[in-house]
């Protein structure tokens, strides 16, 4: 049984006592404990279920690669799955749950699995796709999909209530890791005047030196580390934040860190994480190395633990895993947790050491000790269902014949240590196989590269490779000056002397004992927490998953939240033997962003609910908030698709929108559409070539309907431009096309024609522009007052004149998109609000009516009328559209004009608008095809049309639609058979019935537009 | 006009680390020319030297800020705006230039408070390096979703401007960075 011993425990306050509750039940622990220290303090040995076996799971480590002590937090809104334990800061009244079992976690009816496991090995998910066809869907589908997941996802219907917020830094230096080698190049570079943010993930700075009894100038390294942290915290250019992670390494210098700001002392409206988007000349990861597990058979068992582990937890935390523990290793630096273990006055049997002698310092400092060592030895197995209470042992060389039982509660185990080298590989960097010691490092010549192609990663410390204390910080002093030399700075060097005890070779185990046999092997576990063991990655291999990408997504080794830190190396170890290839050959698999999991509030920040998007309202946006508008999405604008009275259903009120505008007068906020505009001698030519139409023969006081086509002959925007005066026109642009357009106007302007005199000014939101729309529409105007002459004779259609209405400075354009007299008025935008509540009460006598996006549709539809975006889908040209009219034959050039020369574009067979009326006089469905007869060579049926535009018509009492059709103008009157949609509520009908006219619906001699 | 004339949040305000304010009716005209050619029409009509590169430069009737290697924005008087515009065209008659009143096409906050909270603020939402940001330049920036532009008035007083239809988000994006709780201690 794990326990909290009387003394000791560097990082918490036993002066005071913080209060906790486990599934349920209430412990307490002490300020400075994770949930992991005090969870094994209060004897909690099993924490969790593995997620294919439901094996019972104890914890492992103590830091951020913690495979197995996964909780659930916080209840309610908070309730957060996945969390680790091992990095969870003990706080008062903290509620966390154990994960993956039912109905407790001590009786867990998923521990069948583990039963059948021999049905259940690597891959056989995907052989349930297979055979029998059938069950798949119903059978195994369903039972999986129950079972899969670790922890309970959040209830959909709570909202995240936590504040997240980014913060964006520019520095010279990010230091990731706040160890003594990181707490060294800080050093360096802050006192070479660099710019420096050092990053350690958690509360605490020092890193593992203090436990491991390293020594820097003759003392012990605490005491290094405080002062090294005070002179970090007194330098002006140098910013320290704990609690911080670097997740990741991006290009061109761009690093993402997650501050947990308020975990461990949770408050209302402190924010709980901070993302810093950090742009950094340089990198120095320092991020330390993370120790491997032994695979020997039950080493999955609840008490088995890393060597690192067992001693952090007994030095920092004063926890004991156990009272005896074997320590079982192929290296010198496991020998420290036995040390510390009998100088904590507990028990260690045995140190099991594969290797066949162990005589370096610390082996001998135990032997001292009274502590047996059995060298050329390996555990065969562990005893004990619920946890370890035994480990048996046998010759490391042999298969496995047990020579002896050990008692014990906990078993120290050390595979070695590899380089976290995450960062250095996110961005792009290649490691190269260390032989010597057994590891991945990071290879100097292939750095990550930066813009200028200049490696921006050094990496330093243990992270480097550089894992005995005496090389840590003589590497990091290394590291640092190449990082500064190549931001052009000079560091002082002369790094302090850190000692610690010489240590001999590891030797390499990857299996233990080495000739283990099958049954051996399918106890041995990789992945503690996908439940991947050295049989599965085997079994891959002789399957063909060869590739170490392969084997991986196969067995689902290394894919669960640990992201594999525990298995990756010893699992691709197993995959080279196996496949009888040296190591570096197999590789490893792509290391990817975040280092650990981020919260999804981080990545969005404050982008929530009112702010989740910068929603574009127009001035008027109040007054049709208040006259209970249906907005519709414009892009990111809300515009008004009608304006539904009280009981209203929006097609009522759309279709009195309509009523009301074509017998008196409707109201239109049209300010949304572009205005740009384009100013200077060559303007003329410019429109010229931007326009199909001639627009430089436009007059000054004149408008006119335009088209724009792209280089590759699509129509792309309409709009109608007024000529203010000779080197001056004001475009209209669609809604969607005002920051579109005019970034292609200054497309063309600055990369090809950059010596034609013309300048242009985005000046959409300068104005408000309403449409007083209707026969009554002169009266209302005429009735503000003002200067301006609004007569027929004065301002006659497509004209446009500027002065007072009322009190308004007033720009007046005669356009009409709905056939009606109407007005575009355009007045400066802080003048919005007052005008249209002026127009609204000048009206008022007319039944004044505002009317929305899907009157404005209707109408301008009854008109024939295109829309871009209905009619257009950027393969339609202007001349599908009927609107040869608009292009210019006397112009030599134009954006489009070449483009629309080709056989494609010419093609007699390209459909054509036209009119479309059903028979019965319902709405044609949107998009519905024409059929014709036969199939295409895919089985398809044959079509001869598509309709582009369909709506119900008010103003003719039945459905009015737009179509392309083959040949359509020279079939006026014929009749097209219209497929129905599955969704149709006459689906059953197949088709519905359709005449080809006119697309000109309503007034088709422009009578109306023309008073 | 002032009873008809408003601006985009009415002179809204807000506070927190840093105190808000939607500073009501501005004006600004944009001018594109050849720079260097117009600077002697700017100074004559705004008072204010040609800028360099990103920088404000003040004026006895306005300021004048670089926005590009072809385009300035004077800063002036709601009032004056018009006007200026109509100087503007008189000054630089026979020169090639564009000159435009979009005085109500934007929205403008001031954000005042201590120097390092204020660029605290403002740097959980520009990727702009406020650390370097000094008063005088003008830095046009992103502001999380929506276009801007910052410059400092003063150490401990700060402009943000933005286009008038995303004055609503731009001020809550303000208000939600300088709520209290959410101090960071970096600048």
């Amino acid at each position: 049984m794990s326990t909290r011993l009387a003394d000791g425990g560097r990082l918490i306050d036993r002066t005071r006592k913080v209060e906790f509750t486990f599934n349920g039940k209430r412990f307490s622990g002490h300020p400075g404990d994770t949930l992991a220290s005090a969870l094994m303090a209060n004897g909690q040995r099993i924490v969790g279920r593995s997620f294919k076996y439901h094996r019972p799971r104890g914890i492992v480590a103590s830091g951020a690669e913690e495979p197995n002590a996964l909780v659930n937090l916080g209840q309610g809104a908070r309730h957060e799955p996945n969390q680790r334990a091992t990095t969870t800061e003990l706080f008062d009244g903290l509620a966390a749950s154990s994960q993956n079992h039912w109905p407790s976690l001590e009786w867990d009816i998923g521990e069948v699995n583990a039963a059948i496991a021999r049905f259940l090995p690597a891959g056989f998910y995907y052989k349930t796709f297979i055979h029998p066809r059938a069950f798949w869907k119903h059978v195994f589908e369903p039972f999986i999909r129950q079972s899969a997941g670790l922890g309970k996802a959040p209830d959909p219907k709570h909202t995240d209530p936590d504040r997240y917020e980014q913060f964006y830094v520019h520095v010279d230096l990010v230091v990731a890791g706040g160890g003594i080698a990181g707490l060294q190049a800080a050093l360096e570079a802050g006192r070479a005047g660099a710019r420096v943010l050092v990053c350690e993930q958690t509360a605490h700075w020092g890193g593992r030196a203090p436990v491991d009894g390293v020594e820097i100038d003759g003392k012990p390294a605490g005491d290094w580390i405080a002062a090294a942290v005070s002179e970090l915290e007194a330098m002006e250019n140098v910013h320290l934040r704990p609690r911080t992670m670097v997740a990741g390494v991006y290009d061109h210098g761009y690093v993402l860190a997650y501050e947990r700001v308020s975990d461990h002392a949770p408050q209302d409206g402190v924010p709980r994480h901070r993302l810093w988007r950090i742009r950094t000349g340089q990198v120095i990861s320092a991020i330390g190395a993370i120790e491997r597990p032994l695979s020997f058979a039950g080493n999955d068992k609840p008490g088995v633990m890393l060597a690192s582990a067992v001693r952090d937890y007994l030095v920092e935390y004063g926890v004991s895993p156990g009272d005896r523990t074997v320590v079982v290793t192929n290296n010198d630096d496991a020998y420290r947790t036995a040390i510390a273990i009998r100088r904590a006055g507990l028990d260690v049997p045995c140190i099991v050491d594969a290797r066949p002698t162990a005589d370096g310092p610390l082996p001998q400092e135990a032997r001292a000790l009274g502590i047996p060592v059995k060298t050329g030895t390996a555990i065969a197995g562990v005893k004990g269902i619920r946890g370890v209470v035994a480990v048996q042992l046998c010759k490391q060389a042999g298969e496995g014949a047990v020579t002896e039982d050990v008692i014990c509660e906990a078993v120290a185990m050390s595979g070695g240590w590899s380089p976290a080298v995450h960062l250095w590989s996110h961005c792009g960097g290649k490691l190269t196989w260390d032989e010597a010691g057994a590891f991945f490092r990071p290879d100097p010549d292939r750095p990550p590269t930066n813009q200028s192609g200049e490696g921006f990663v050094v990496c330093a410390g243990a992270s480097d490779g550089a894992l005995h204390a005496g090389e840590v910080i003589k590497n990091a002093s290394a590291a640092v000056s190449k990082a500064l030399t190549t931001l052009g700075k000079k560091t002082a060097g002369n790094p302090p002397k850190a000692t610690a005890p010489d240590e001999a070779a590891l030797a390499p185990v990857w299996m233990m004992p080495q000739g283990a046999g099958i049954k051996k092997r399918a106890k041995m576990w990789l992945d503690f927490q996908n439940d991947v063991k050295v049989s599965d990655v085997q079994l891959a291999a002789r399957e063909g998953y060869e590739s170490v990408e392969h084997t991986k997504r196969y067995t689902t080794l290394g894919m669960a939240t640990d992201q594999g830190k525990l298995s990756n190396i010893n699992g691709l170890a197993i995959l080279a033997d196996t496949l009888n290839a040296p190591i570096p050959q197999v590789g490893t698999t792509t290391f990817r962003p975040p280092f650990t999991p981020i919260s999804m509030g981080a990545i969005a920040g404050e982008a929530r609910g009112e702010v989740f998007q910068p929603l574009r309202r127009t001035p008027l946006h109040a007054r049709h908030e208040d006259a209970g508008a249906e907005w519709e999405p414009v892009g990111q604008w809300r515009r008004p698709y009608c304006f539904p009275k009280p009981g209203e259903s929006k097609r009522d009120a759309v279709n009195r929108e309509i009523t009301a505008t074509r017998s008196s007068v409707g109201l239109l906020d049209a300010s949304t559409l572009g205005k740009i505009l384009v100013k200077g001698p060559d303007a003329g030519r410019f429109m010229d070539m931007l326009y199909t139409n001639m627009m430089s023969t436009l007059k000054p006081g004149r408008c006119r309907y335009g088209l724009m086509c792209s280089e590759n002959g699509f129509l792309m925007d309409d709009g109608v431009v007024a000529r203010l005066d000779e080197d001056t026109f004001l475009c209209h642009t669609t809604t969607g096309g005002a920051d579109r357009i005019h970034a292609h106007m200054e497309d063309w302007l600055q990369c090809e024609w950059w010596d034609w005199q013309v300048y242009t000014a985005n000046v959409t939101e300068q104005w408000v522009q309403i449409g007083v729309v209707g026969p009554k529409a002169r009266e209302v105007l005429a009735s503000l007052g003002g200067d301006m002459d609004l007569s027929k004779d004065a301002l006659p259609f497509m004209a446009w004149a500027e002065g007072k209405l009322g009190a308004f400075d007033a720009r007046v354009f005669r356009i009409s998109f709905s056939g009606e007299l109407s007005f575009e008025v355009a007045v400066p935008a802080s003048q919005g609000l007052a005008f249209w509540d002026a127009l609204m009460a000048a009206g008022e006598p007319h039944g004044i009516t505002p009317y929305g996006t899907e009157a404005l549709h209707v109408m301008r539809a009854e008109k024939g009328f295109i829309m871009i975006g209905d009619e257009t889908d950027g393969t339609v040209i202007p001349q599908d559209l009927g609107l040869h009219w608009a292009i210019s034959k006397k112009k030599d050039d134009y954006l489009g004009k070449r483009a629309q020369e080709r056989p494609h574009m010419t093609d007699p067979e390209r459909w054509q608008l036209v009119g479309l009326e059903t028979l019965d006089g319902s709405v044609l469905p949107d998009g519905a095809y024409a059929i014709a007869e036969g199939e295409n060579a895919n089985g398809q049926r044959n079509t001869q049309g598509r309709v582009t535009s369909t709506y119900f018509s008010p103003t003719l009492g039945r459905g009015i639609a737009m179509g392309l059709v083959l040949h359509g103008p020279d079939r006026m009157g014929e009749v097209l058979e219209f497929a129905r949609t599955a969704r149709d509520p006459d689906s059953n009908l197949r088709t519905v019935e359709a005449r080809i006219v006119s697309p000109v619906f309503y007034d088709p001699d422009g009578e109306k537009q023309n008073v | 006009m002032s009873e008809i004339a408003v601006s985009a949040l009415n002179g809204e305000e807000a506070s927190g680390l840093v105190t808000l304010r939607e500073m009501g009716l501005q004006g600004m005209v944009t001018l594109r020319a050849d720079l260097s050619k117009a600077a002697s029409a700017v100074k004559k009509v705004t008072g204010a030297a040609m800028p360099d590169r990103r920088a404000i430069s003040a004026g006895k009737a306005a300021s004048v800020a670089w926005m590009s290697p072809d385009e300035v924005m004077i800063l002036c008087d709601h009032a004056r705006a018009d006007a200026i515009v109509a100087e503007l065209a008189e000054a630089l008659t026979g020169q090639h230039h564009l000159a435009v009143n979009v005085s109500d096409a934007r929205a403008m906050f001031s954000l005042s408070g201590e120097a390092g909270v204020l660029k605290d603020v403002l740097a959980k939402i520009t990727p702009a390096d406020m650390a370097a940001l000094g008063p005088g330049e003008m830095r046009r920036t992103r502001l999380q979703q929506a276009a801007g532009a910052i410059w400092l008035e003063s150490e401990t007083e700060a402009r943000v401007i933005c286009f008038r239809s995303v004055a609503r988000y731009v001020f809550d994006l303000l208000a939600i960075s300088a709520r209290d709780g959410g101090a960071v201690g970096y600048h």
